[in-house]
């Protein structure tokens, strides 16, 4: 047997218990725990999109605020000037308005790599949070836009349940399929040709030209395909968070997002879902413990690029290779 | 009449602010060729520092005391800037630069962190230095005569860093390194030594920002991280590294802000970011930037 084929089939292993684990977890778990992993599961759909501009094409946005944002507003404006509560049309009008606002970037954008990169689109997103924080009487300013509990699948919450139960059971099940259907997408297109092709340009950008790939346009599919990954995370955060506020269009937020990418490990596939959801524990109970937890967060980013640099799973597959040498 | 130039000095006075914040970004990122995520909060400290040093002695003191003390602000921000670029920053130049820019905006997390522990969450004041100064008229309206001042420290800081860099041998080295590290390098300079320098440099601009315009505005969490967007868009209109782009793009971002705000509020900072945007798409190395 190959060492391909046990990694292989170690990984599929690994990935069945997980799944089960995901699964099981609601029924044993109280509903803030499992609201609480509803949010890194979204958080890791955002990160997913981000990493196929960092880690597979090697673009560093520090704008992706603006389409998580886009997402959530998107939802916001569905359910303040349609009157509509169906979740299945939160995400499709969160895909297509994020993806509006990626093609426009995105076109901008991708016409430039490094540091102009990021700062064109850190630039970018923070029109729209300008324009979110200051036109309040289209989106609530400061104090945000509601969006109420939608319906799944048609399905409406049942009068008198309780809303924190509808999220942690319901409402966790859609989010964790969706994850999934992410996730399963995302690694088909990282493995296709496309994908390929991306990591060249990553790479090497002239041989990537040489060789025939249309460098600027592969650029600007990935930005597109990440900015509409990172809109559909909006969608579904914004229906379990109640309230949209022009904070998540802040370009710190965009921060956060290369923050958990990379305290994962964007040089691999799983790094950024990972980095996600740990994230999303850390920063949940340093605000619940300290009012500095800001602190306690920038120590963490600190340490992590001076010490850690390939993220955890990055550092935790090197140890594991190191292991099996000594073994 | 009166109106206008009313205008044009509060253009000047955020312009004079904007070109310390931002030259010292961009001396920095020309020599060192790293953007410093957490230089607004830098210059907060810079403003803390000194409205923190007026509250203890003011009462106590004479005014001219208190006038005195007030570049304390820049010097803490550069003893803060010559203490981060050996220990944090220095690790890093062979890495990629997507490094350099987490560890900034870590940086960035951790100083606003640290501000709120040292100072609390309310604002400080130094307003006895804005109001000792009194005012004076312009025809039927009166003006601050500490904005005055803000806008001729701001402009002799100009000056004097252009001297700095244009007529000085370590002028001649920050440029040598800045156009060729290697090269530079190679001919006997010592570029660890020169790094430290600019970054110290380009700290205590932004320290001297925040310290010149604490008594007109005060000290707030959250200052820092407003002030850094601005930075960027006055560097991105200039060009990164260049500092009479940061000059120009300072004028610019402090004219259309005080028009902004008069004439059209509700779109001024999409105003302002658009035109950084046009500008990276039209000459990406800024107005007065080197390609």
């Amino acid at each position: 047997m190959t060492m391909v084929t046990v990694l292989s089939r170690r990984l599929l292993l690994s990935a069945a218990v997980i799944l089960a684990l995901l699964v099981i977890l609601p029924s044993a778990l109280d509903p803030y725990q499992t609201i609480l992993l509803s949010y890194g599961l979204i958080f890791a759909i955002a990160a997913l999109g981000f990493n196929l501009l960092l880690g597979y094409t090697g673009l560093l946005s520090f704008g992706h605020s603006a389409y998580f944002g886009m997402g959530a507003y998107a939802v916001a404006f569905i359910v303040k000037y349609l009157k509509i509560t169906s979740m299945e049309v939160f995400l499709i009008g969160g895909i297509l308005a994020s993806a509006a606002v990626a093609a426009l970037f995105g076109f901008l954008c991708v016409r430039y790599t490094r540091i102009f990169f990021g700062i064109l689109t850190l630039a970018l997103s923070q029109v729209l949070w300008s324009l979110a924080f200051k036109f309040f009487w289209v989106t609530g300013g400061t104090d945000g836009l509601r969006v109420p509990t939608p319906s799944l699948l048609g399905m409406q919450m049942a009068p008198g349940q309780d809303k924190m139960t509808f999220l942690a059971h319901r409402y966790y099940y859609y989010v964790l399929i969706i994850f999934l259907a992410g996730l399963a997408v995302m690694w088909v297109i990282v493995h296709s040709p496309f994908g390929k092709a991306l990591q060249a340009i990553r790479d090497n950008e002239t041989r990537a030209e040489f060789v025939g790939v249309q460098v600027r346009k592969y650029r600007f599919v990935a930005f597109l395909i990440s900015g509409a990954y990172t809109g559909l995370a909006g969608a579904l955060w914004v229906p379990l968070n109640g309230l949209t506020t022009p904070e998540i269009l802040h370009w710190t937020f965009s921060g956060k997002i290369v923050f958990f990418t990379v305290l994962g490990g964007f040089q691999t596939f799983v790094g950024p879902i990972i980095g996600a959801v740990v994230y999303n524990y850390l920063e949940t109970y340093a605000v619940g413990h300290t009012v500095y937890w800001q602190l306690v967060l920038g120590i963490v980013l600190v340490v992590l690029v001076l010490a850690l640099p390939a993220g955890i799973v990055g550092t935790a597959k090197r140890l594991g290779l190191r292991l099996r040498r000594a073994a | 009449m009166e109106t206008l130039i009313i205008h044009l000095l509060n253009s000047l006075l955020y312009a004079s602010v904007l070109f310390l914040i931002a030259g010292g970004l961009s001396l920095i990122y020309g020599v060192m060729r790293i953007v410093n995520l957490a230089h607004g909060n830098i210059y907060a400290v810079g403003a803390y520092t000194t409205a923190w040093a007026v509250g203890r002695i003011e009462g106590g003191a004479p005014t001219i005391a208190l006038y005195a003390i007030l570049p304390i602000g820049a010097v803490a921000a550069a003893a803060l800037g010559a203490v981060l670029e050996p220990t944090l920053l220095r690790p890093l130049y062979k890495r990629p630069e997507e490094y350099q820019l987490l560890i900034t905006f870590g940086l960035l997390l951790v100083l606003e962190d640290v501000m709120r522990f040292i100072w609390g969450a309310y604002p400080l004041s130094a307003s006895a230095l804005f109001e000792g100064m009194g005012s004076f008229s312009i025809g039927e309206s009166i003006y601050p005569a500490y904005n005055l001042a803000v806008i001729i420290v701001g402009g002799m800081a100009a000056a004097a860093l252009w001297a700095f860099v244009y007529r000085t041998k370590f002028g001649v080295i920050l440029r040598a390194t800045s156009q060729n590290m290697r090269m530079a390098s190679a001919l006997g300079v010592n570029v660890n030594q020169v790094y430290v320098q600019a970054f110290t440099l380009g700290c205590f601009m932004a320290g001297l920002g925040g310290a010149i315009i604490v008594p007109q505005q005060g000290a707030v969490l959250g200052m820092g991280v407003d002030a850094l967007i601005l930075a960027f868009v006055v560097v991105v209109i200039g060009g990164l590294g260049s500092l009479e782009g940061a000059l120009l793009g300072a004028l610019m971002v402090g004219v259309v802000r005080e028009f902004g705000i008069t004439f059209f509020p509700e779109i001024e900072l999409a105003v302002l970011y658009l035109m950084a945007a046009i500008v990276l798409l039209i000459r990406p190395a800024g107005l007065l930037g080197r390609a």
